[in-house]
């Protein structure tokens, strides 16, 4: 128990008089009650993990910007994921051909959907990094270095260039999943851009397994 | 005959190491916490692997509920004063230094400025109670949204724009927001997210 002992003029008396003890018991259960109380209530109206964030750059819609001064991408690099209702995804690859409904192809978020297609078509650049990461682990580079190599290398030559758009059904969730597939997938290039009628066309064809550009075409 | 003597144990039990235990969880508690802030409503984050940690300061919160209604928040208390007076302004509203006394303590506003004086006239727990019926206006007739955002950015520099959507909020209105956004040239900002575990890679 937590004591105090107190030698109450022992020093001052001659001829060996017995020391008086008294000790001061401190009950210390009512301070402990209260910090539990204290630790209950911290515990309730915090939040201790600080929640993530993802940063993204989005394109000017400024008029002033003209067509010439808008980046070019090969046809042969863009992928473009249109994100639909009901959680599906559909991609296509180059420019859309509006005469096959087949060209718009229905993927998933889950590992063997999109996310195949996009490691596959960046392959290279993922095993680069993946050599990055083994030498960041083994300290051969510091975190510095690691970083603009990795930034190098998603900007490099050949790595797709991911067009994201989302139509109205899509919900915010499709969205994060599609950026984050972009991380997983260590794709550098990609955008989030407006729908526009064609792809709209191309989603209603598809459901309508080619009803629609039969129609035109005759 | 001697009495027979009951042997009395003393029951008290020494509080003093666990008083040292509490003493020191509630110093960890005291120093790790950020208080949550009470938002009008509930909002789940979606997952993500992103693990860029938002930063502490200079935050302009935009949190959008699944039906779509925009509220918006800020860290600092003299920078909303700052933006309230500046849309005030902009559309013709004076608030009186009692109403703005209230705006200042508010964690989350979001209210139309047609219907703002009205709302601040309410006592607190009404506030919290219509809150959520409310929402800044995002629509491209009456964008006070826009207005809210250009003001903010006015007052501060180094404001950084972080949206908070729910995961089931439809594109539609996410939209709505980051077309505002990119009118008023704020091409970067932050989405937030929730950690989840990715197991595959």
């Amino acid at each position: 128990m937590a004591e105090l002992q107190t030698n109450e003029g022992g020093g001052k008396k001659k001829g060996g008089s017995k020391q008086k003890k008294i000790s001061v018991h401190v009950d210390f259960t009512p301070m402990v009650d209260m910090n539990m109380l204290l630790i209950t209530f911290f515990m309730l109206c915090t939040s201790l993990s600080k929640p993530q964030t993802m940063e993204i750059n989005m394109p000017s819609n400024d008029p002033k910007v003209t067509q010439d001064d808008k980046v070019k991408v090969k046809a042969s690099e863009a992928i473009t994921l249109v994100l639909s209702g009901g959680d599906s995804i559909f991609y296509y690859t180059g420019l859309p051909d509006y005469k096959d409904y087949n060209s718009l192809k229905l993927t998933s978020y889950k590992a063997d959907g999109i996310r195949s297609l996009l490691l596959k078509r960046n392959a290279e650049a993922v095993a680069q990094i993946a050599v990055l990461k083994q030498k960041k682990l083994e300290l051969k580079i510091s975190q510095e270095d690691f970083k603009t190599q990795v930034s190098k290398i998603k900007e490099g030559k050949g790595t797709p260039v991911v067009i994201i758009k989302a139509s109205d059904r899509a919900t915010y969730k499709n969205l994060i999943d599609a950026l984050d597939e972009m991380q997983i997938c260590s794709v550098g290039k990609y955008v989030i851009d407006k729908i526009t009628p064609g792809e709209l066309f191309l989603l209603k064809n598809r459901e309508s397994k080619g009803a629609l550009s039969q129609n035109s075409a005759n | 005959m001697s009495k027979v003597k009951v042997a009395r144990k003393s029951t008290l039990i020494d509080m003093t190491a666990m008083s040292d235990v509490t003493v020191l969880l509630l110093t960890f508690f005291m120093l790790t916490s950020t208080f949550v802030k009470k938002e009008p409503v509930e909002v789940t984050t979606p997952g993500s692997v992103s693990e860029i940690k938002i930063p502490d300061t200079n935050i302009l919160q935009i949190l959008i509920d699944p039906t779509g209604k925009v509220f918006m928040s800020m860290d600092k208390q003299e920078d909303m004063v700052n933006t309230l007076n500046k849309v005030g302004e902009d559309l013709g509203v004076t608030f009186t230094p009692d109403e703005i006394k209230k705006f200042k303590i508010q964690k989350t506003f979001g209210v139309p400025m047609k219907s703002m004086k009205a709302y601040l006239a309410l006592p607190g727990d009404k506030q919290d109670a219509i809150l959520k019926d409310y929402g800044i206006p995002t629509d491209s007739t009456d964008n006070q949204f826009k207005v809210w955002i250009k003001a903010a950015r006015a007052t501060n520099e180094e404001l950084r724009i972080a949206i908070k959507a729910d995961s089931n909020t439809p594109y539609k209105v996410i939209k709505d927001v980051m077309t505002s956004l990119q009118d008023l040239r704020e091409n970067r900002y932050n989405l937030i997210t929730s950690l989840k575990v990715e197991s595959a890679k």
